[in-house]
C-alpha cells in the first residue's frame, strides 16, 4: 500500500484539481440533491425529511408536472428527428466535395456555437414576434402570419425550429461518418443501376448507423435538458398557457422562484431516470439496427 | 458480348491532360489488359469506359453504340474493384443479389444466377457470411461473383489482385483465366503488374502518360517491343540496355559497344549514330554467342529453376543474364558473356525501334 502511494503520488498530485472539482462540485451536490429530494427544504430553514412525499406529490397531485412532461416529450419527439434530419441533409450536401468546404463547415457550425446562447434566444423571440421579421416576410407574399410565440398552438414549434437551426455538431459528426464510407461502394452501386434513393437507404443509412445511433443518444439527452431557449422565449414562465413549460423550466422555477428545493431535487432525479431509460432503450434496440464494421461474431 | 471502340478519347482535369487522343478497338470476346506505370491513366481510362468518369473529348462505343452520355448502369457492363467494394453490412448472398434487384429480374432468376455464380466461384459455403468474415481471396471471389450475376456484355477489372498476397495472386490469376475461357465475355483488365498482363491477356495495351505506347499480343510485345519504354516495361527480369554507336559503311553498319568487340550488321535505317541495344537476360549466354566479351560476376541470385547473374563488363556496365541454374557460379568469377545477333533489339536515340534491313550480320 505504501509502495503504491510512493509510486503513484505524482499522478495523484496532478489529478488533484480534477478530484477536488469532482468531489466538491459534482459528486457532493449529486448526493446532496438525492438526499434533498426526500426532504422539504426552502433554503432558509433546515431540510425536513418527508420520505417519498415529493415523489408522491409529483405523480399524483401535481398537474403542472404532467404538463411539463407532455411539453418536453413533444419537444423531444419533434426536435430530435428534425435536427438529425437537418444535420444529415446538410452533411450530405457538404460531402459532395465543395472546394470551399472548410468555410461552409464553419458557417454552418456557427449557429450551434451561438444557438444555446441567451442572445440567440432573444433574437428568436423578436424574429417570431407578432410584428417580427418572419411575419413581415410572410406579409410580403400576402400571408397573414400568426402570433407565433404568444399562441399556445404554435409557440412550441418556434423552439423546435430553433433546435433545428442548431444542427452544427451532429452535422459535423455525420460528415465525418459520410467521409468514412468508401466511394467504391457508391460506384459499384452506380454501375449496378442502383437509384440514388436506394443507395441512400441501402448503403448510406446502414453504414452510417453507428453515427446515427451516437447522434440520436446525444441529441435526445440534450433535448431533454433544453432550458435557455424555452426560458427566454417564455420569459421564464412557460407561458403561453404552459405551452412552453419545459421540464427544466418547471424545475428551475420550483427551485429558484418558489424555493422548493426538495421538490426540485426530486424533479431533477426523475429527469435522470427518464434520460437513463431512453438511453437504455436506444442501446438495447441498437443491436437490431446498428451495424459495426469491426464487431466480433 | 460486345466489342468496344475508342475514338480520339481524351480526359482533362482543368489544364492537366490525363489521356490524349486515344484510339483503340477491343474485339468482341477479347481479354484486353491495360498496363502501365502508376499515373499512366489506365484506371482513369477504365473508369471512363465504365461511365464513372466523364470523357473530355472523343467517343466511346460499346457494341457499336456510342455510350458517351449513357449512365454507367445502362452500359451493360460490370466492374470488379481493387478494394472489392463489397457492402459490409450485407451477407455474401445479398451482396451478389443487390445489383440484380435494380433490373427487374424475377426472384427465381436472381436465385438461379446467384447460385450459379456461387458454384462457379466455389463460394457456396460462404453465402450467409458477412464480408468481414472472409479472407482476401474469398472477398475477391465474391466481388467477381457480383459481376458474373449481372451477365454483362463487358467485364471491367481495376487491379483486382493488387490486395492479395503473392501466392493467392497466382492462384486467382489462373482462376480468372479459366473464368474467361468459360464465359468468353469481353474483359478489360487494368494492372500495373506486367506478369499479370502477360499471363492473362489476349492483347496488351501499354500506356504511358495517357498515350498508347504499344498494342499487341504478349508475344509481340515481348519479342518486338516498338520502343525502349515497352522493351523495359515488359519482361521480367528486366531487359538489358546498352548504349552503342553506329558507323555506316557501304551496305553495312558497324556497331560499337563499350566493353564488347565491334560487330557489323546490315544497314540500319537511321542517320543517327547513337543507338540503344537491348537484349533479354534469357538471351544473354555465358561462354558463347555471336558477340562475346569478358566480364566478372558481381552478384548471383539463385532462384531454383534459374540463376540470375549480374555480370560487370570491363566498361563497368552491368548485364543481367539468366542461366539454367546448374552451374555453381560464385561472385568474382571471371566469365565470357555473349549474345546472338538475332536476339538483339535496336532503338534509335528517340527510343524508337529500328530493324536492320537484312538479318545477315557478322562480327569483325
Amino acid at each position: 500500500m505504501r509502495r503504491f502511494f510512493a509510486r503513484n503520488a505524482p499522478a495523484y498530485v496532478f489529478l488533484l484539481p480534477w478530484l477536488i472539482g469532482f468531489f466538491l462540485l459534482a459528486l457532493g451536490p449529486i448526493l446532496a440533491s438525492l438526499y434533498l429530494s426526500f426532504t422539504r427544504y426552502d433554503m432558509v430553514s433546515a431540510p425536513r425529511w418527508i420520505g417519498w412525499g415529493n415523489y408522491e406529490y409529483m405523480f399524483t397531485r401535481d398537474r403542472r408536472f404532467w404538463k411539463a412532461l407532455q411539453v418536453t416529450f413533444t419537444y423531444v419527439a419533434l426536435a430530435v428527428p428534425a435536427r438529425l434530419i437537418m444535420a444529415l441533409g446538410v452533411a450530405m450536401l457538404l460531402d459532395k466535395g465543395l472546394r470551399t468546404i472548410g468555410l461552409y463547415r464553419a458557417i454552418f457550425y456557427l449557429p450551434s456555437l451561438l444557438g444555446s446562447s441567451i442572445a440567440i434566444a432573444i433574437l428568436w423571440r423578436q424574429l417570431f414576434a407578432a410584428d417580427g421579421v418572419v411575419n413581415q416576410v410572410l406579409a410580403m407574399v400576402g400571408i397573414q402570419g400568426a402570433s407565433w410565440i404568444t399562441d399556445p398552438d404554435t409557440s412550441l414549434f418556434t423552439i423546435v425550429v430553433l433546435a433545428m437551426w442548431q444542427f452544427g455538431s451532429p452535422m459535423l459528426i455525420f460528415l465525418a461518418g459520410l467521409r468514412g464510407i468508401p466511394r467504391d461502394l457508391y460506384e459499384a452501386a452506380e454501375i449496378d443501376g442502383t437509384p440514388r434513393w436506394r443507395q441512400f437507404t441501402r448503403i448510406t443509412l446502414p453504414l452510417l448507423a453507428p453515427v446515427i445511433f451516437f447522434n440520436l443518444v446525444l441529441q435526445t439527452i440534450d433535448s431533454f435538458k433544453t432550458f435557455s431557449s424555452a426560458f427566454i422565449i417564455s420569459n421564464g414562465t412557460g407561458a403561453p398557457a404552459d405551452s412552453l413549460l419545459f421540464y427544466t423550466v418547471y424545475l428551475f422555477n420550483e427551485a429558484f422562484k418558489f424555493f422548493r428545493m426538495g421538490y426540485a431535487s426530486a424533479l431533477a432525479w426523475f429527469l435522470l431516470v427518464i434520460i437513463a431509460t431512453f438511453t437504455a432503450i436506444a442501446f438495447f434496440t441498437s443491436k437490431y439496427w446498428v451495424h459495426y464494421e469491426n464487431e466480433r461474431d | 458480348m460486345a466489342g468496344l471502340t475508342l475514338r480520339n478519347v481524351g480526359k482533362r482535369y482543368g489544364a492537366l491532360s490525363i489521356i490524349q487522343g486515344l484510339n483503340l478497338d477491343i474485339h468482341d470476346g477479347e481479354f484486353l489488359v491495360l498496363v502501365g506505370p502508376s499515373g499512366c491513366g489506365k484506371s482513369t481510362l477504365l473508369r471512363m469506359i465504365a461511365g464513372l468518369e466523364d470523357i473530355s473529348e472523343g467517343t466511346i462505343s460499346i457494341g457499336g453504340k456510342v455510350v458517351n452520355d449513357l449512365p454507367a448502369s445502362k452500359r451493360e457492363l460490370s466492374m470488379v474493384f481493387q478494394s472489392y467494394a463489397l457492402y459490409p453490412h450485407m451477407s455474401v448472398r445479398k451482396n451478389l443479389a443487390f445489383g440484380l434487384q435494380n433490373f427487374k429480374v424475377s426472384r427465381a432468376e436472381v436465385e438461379r444466377r446467384v447460385a450459379d455464380a456461387a458454384r462457379i466461384l466455389q463460394i457456396e459455403q460462404l453465402m450467409d457470411r458477412k464480408p468481414r468474415q472472409l479472407s482476401g481471396g474469398q472477398k475477391q471471389r465474391v466481388a467477381i461473383g457480383r459481376s458474373i450475376v449481372r451477365e454483362p456484355q463487358l467485364f471491367l477489372f481495376d487491379e483486382p489482385l493488387s490486395n492479395l498476397d503473392a501466392e493467392l495472386r497466382v492462384q486467382m490469376r489462373a482462376e480468372l483465366a479459366s473464368l474467361y475461357a468459360r464465359l468468353g465475355t469481353t474483359m478489360i483488365y487494368v494492372t500495373h503488374d506486367q506478369v499479370e498482363a502477360m499471363t492473362m491477356a489476349s492483347r496488351i495495351v501499354v500506356l504511358r502518360g495517357g498515350k498508347i505506347e504499344q498494342l499487341g499480343t504478349p508475344q509481340e510485345l515481348y519479342t518486338r517491343p516498338q520502343n525502349l519504354f515497352v522493351a523495359g516495361f515488359i519482361g521480367s527480369p528486366k531487359i538489358n540496355m546498352l548504349q552503342a554507336r553506329a558507323t555506316r559503311g557501304s551496305g553495312k553498319t558497324t556497331v560499337s559497344v563499350a566493353g564488347m568487340p565491334d560487330f557489323s550488321i546490315a544497314e540500319l535505317p537511321t542517320e543517327d549514330p547513337a543507338l540503344t541495344l537491348c537484349v533479354r537476360p534469357s538471351s544473354l549466354r555465358v561462354g558463347n554467342g555471336d558477340v562475346t566479351g569478358e566480364g566478372t560476376i558481381r552478384l548471383v541470385e539463385y532462384l531454383g529453376s534459374e540463376t540470375l547473374l549480374h555480370i560487370a563488363l570491363s566498361s563497368g556496365q552491368v548485364l543481367l543474364a539468366s542461366d539454367n541454374g546448374r552451374t555453381p557460379y560464385r561472385m568474382g568469377d571471371p566469365v565470357t558473356v555473349g549474345f546472338d545477333l538475332s536476339e538483339l533489339h535496336y532503338f534509335d536515340s528517340a527510343g524508337k525501334r529500328i530493324e536492320p534491313t537484312q538479318k545477315e550480320s557478322q562480327v569483325q
